[in-house]
């Protein structure tokens, strides 16, 4: 079959594209909606690999969720792009020692499985039959790893109370509506009927 | 070169030709919805709606694209060119692709995958892009605040209508559109899970940016919102977009909680019936609440329609989550292995 090798390509292809343009465009909003497509890419070769489930969380969390509040921040900054391409020579040499030390890093991972042969059942664990992707990573994460589970949403939990109790302000004489007040309020409480006899005045 | 034609070309032919069965008819619903819409909104204020065109009006969906098609493109100085006509085009795409894995009827969809469900929640949550990029692109200052408040709100209607798709997922057992459908055989969804069920609805609402939640169009202080430097068919495009997540929209909540394509009773004169014929009376059903709700209810505060949402739908979804899976645990209720 060559069509997922052509799949393989194309997605792999654009992945890397998008990821350079995202270093390299202008214009910060453009180099996070590269980073959108580089992302979405990802998912296709996770699909690809047989891994569907987490093709779609990935799709779900970070294209959905993570890059829309991205893209909502940068939209909103005010960036003067002449001062921001200033600085680029300058930073370069952190940037590719960073990337040059990722890049021996993974030829490491990868390495690992020709270096030491016993290594090579690690490399590629593939899901019993009839199970499928979704059921083997519940089994596995409710069951084996529940407690190390449960401890990562406890510290995205700290993080979150953390960021808002950072951010929040309370500002002195908001008025707030209250919809509970407002629906059980009754006629009586707000209207009075007079009689109001003419000449006279309420 | 019979290889090549076993191997590629005629599982390709056959491919776009189910692809084409399924897109087709969904564009002349699309169509004929917009007049739909105009023909219930008319009798619901008392008025006949469009009627010149053809018998009935019923010309009327295919003059508008004809208008459409022959009026100018305008694409704004200031607009930053190349997003500015991806964007109409995303979101066009967009409610197509999702159809990929629903379930006409019994065995009739285009990619019956293990995760349909999540496909479809991950592609209705990229739907927002549309709009940001359309606002963002189009260099002024309305555009700008509709899409800044569609992201926000389709974001915080995501949260909701994921554990309420949780809920559902675990009375099914199964993440594939055809098993929870079937999983509704003897009883459908929205009887033991109808507090869900409406508010599942109304995130819908929210989520395809419809009445009483349309706040990034909000005609009268937006003036259209992130639409409003669109004009002929990138708006077009636009519309289409927003109708056909309407009619998704419509099939997700009956795929999720009326029972797909079963009919309401198993019993004979029911049966007759073909599943897709019920599928689409449910989701005209649900269409027809769409309008309804348009015609009737005024349109929300931006911070009631936020207020709505994280402080009443996402801790009442959550706790009926835990109720379900209490329930199930409980009384041993667990769905049959798959």
């Amino acid at each position: 079959m060559i069509i997922p090798e052509i799949a393989f390509y194309l997605f792999s292809v654009v992945a890397i594209a998008s990821a350079f343009m995202v270093v390299a465009a202008r214009n910060p909003v453009h180099s996070v909606l590269f980073l959108i497509l580089t992302f979405f890419n990802a998912a296709g070769l996770f699909v690809l690999l047989g891994a569907e489930f987490l093709a779609m969380i990935l799709v779900i969390v970070y294209v959905g969720a993570v890059a829309v509040l991205f893209l909502f921040v940068v939209m909103m900054l005010d960036i003067n792009f002449v001062e921001l391409r200033q600085g680029f020579l300058q930073y370069m040499p952190v940037g590719v020692a960073i990337g040059i030390v990722l890049l021996i890093e993974l030829v490491f991972v990868l390495g690992t499985w020709v270096i030491v042969p016993e290594a090579k059942v690690f490399a590629e664990a593939p899901p019993p039959a009839n199970v499928t992707n979704t059921h083997a990573l519940g089994q596995i994460l409710y069951t084996e790893y529940v407690y190390l589970f449960q401890a990562a949403g406890l510290v995205l939990l700290v993080a979150m109370v953390g960021a808002i109790v950072l951010t929040l302000r309370t500002r002195e004489g908001v008025r707030r509506q209250s919809a509970f007040a407002q629906t059980h309020r009754r006629r009586e409480d707000a209207i009075e009927i007079k009689k109001v006899l003419p000449g006279q005045g309420a | 070169m019979v290889s090549f034609w076993d191997g590629y070309l005629w599982p390709g032919i056959v491919i776009v030709a189910q692809c084409v069965a399924l897109i087709v008819p969904l564009l002349i619903a699309v169509a004929y919805l917009t007049l739909f819409e105009r023909k219930v909104m008319a009798a619901m204020m008392l008025r006949r709606g469009p009627n010149v065109v053809g018998a009935f009006g019923l010309l009327q969906p295919f003059a508008d694209g004809l208008k459409f098609l022959v009026k100018e493109t305008v694409i704004p100085a200031g607009a930053n060119k190349v997003v500015f006509l991806i964007a109409p085009m995303l979101t066009f795409v967009l409610a197509m692709i999702a159809w990929a894995v629903i379930p006409v009827s019994a065995g009739v969809v285009l990619s019956d995958i293990n995760v349909g469900v999540l496909y479809l929640f991950a592609i209705s949550s990229l739907g927002v892009y549309g709009i940001i990029m359309a606002g963002w692109a189009s260099n002024s200052r309305y555009a700008f605040l509709g899409a800044l408040r569609s992201s926000a709100q389709m974001v915080s209607y995501e949260v909701s209508m994921g554990f309420i798709i949780i809920t559902v997922l675990l009375c099914v057992g199964s993440l594939n559109m055809s098993k929870i459908v079937e999983a509704q055989r003897d009883l459908w969804f929205a009887i033991p899970l109808f507090p869900m069920f409406v508010i599942f609805f109304i995130s819908t609402l929210a989520e395809t940016n419809r009445h009483p939640f349309d706040l990034p169009e909000a005609e009268s202080e937006l003036v259209a919102g992130y639409q409003i430097e669109y004009s002929a068919f990138a708006f077009a495009l636009f519309m289409l977009g927003e109708y056909a997540n309407m009619i998704l929209m419509s099939a997700f909540t009956a795929i999720l909680f009326l029972g797909g394509w079963l009919p309401p009773l198993d019993i004979a004169p029911f049966n007759w019936i073909p599943g897709f014929v019920w599928f689409a009376i449910k989701i005209v059903i649900l269409l027809f609440v769409f309008i309804w709700v348009r015609a009737t209810l005024p349109r929300y505060r931006y911070d009631q329609l936020m207020r709505i949402g994280w402080k009443f739908f996402l801790p009442l979804s959550l706790l009926w989550v835990v109720l379900t899976a209490s329930a199930i645990v409980a009384f041993g209720w667990y769905p049959s292995k798959a």
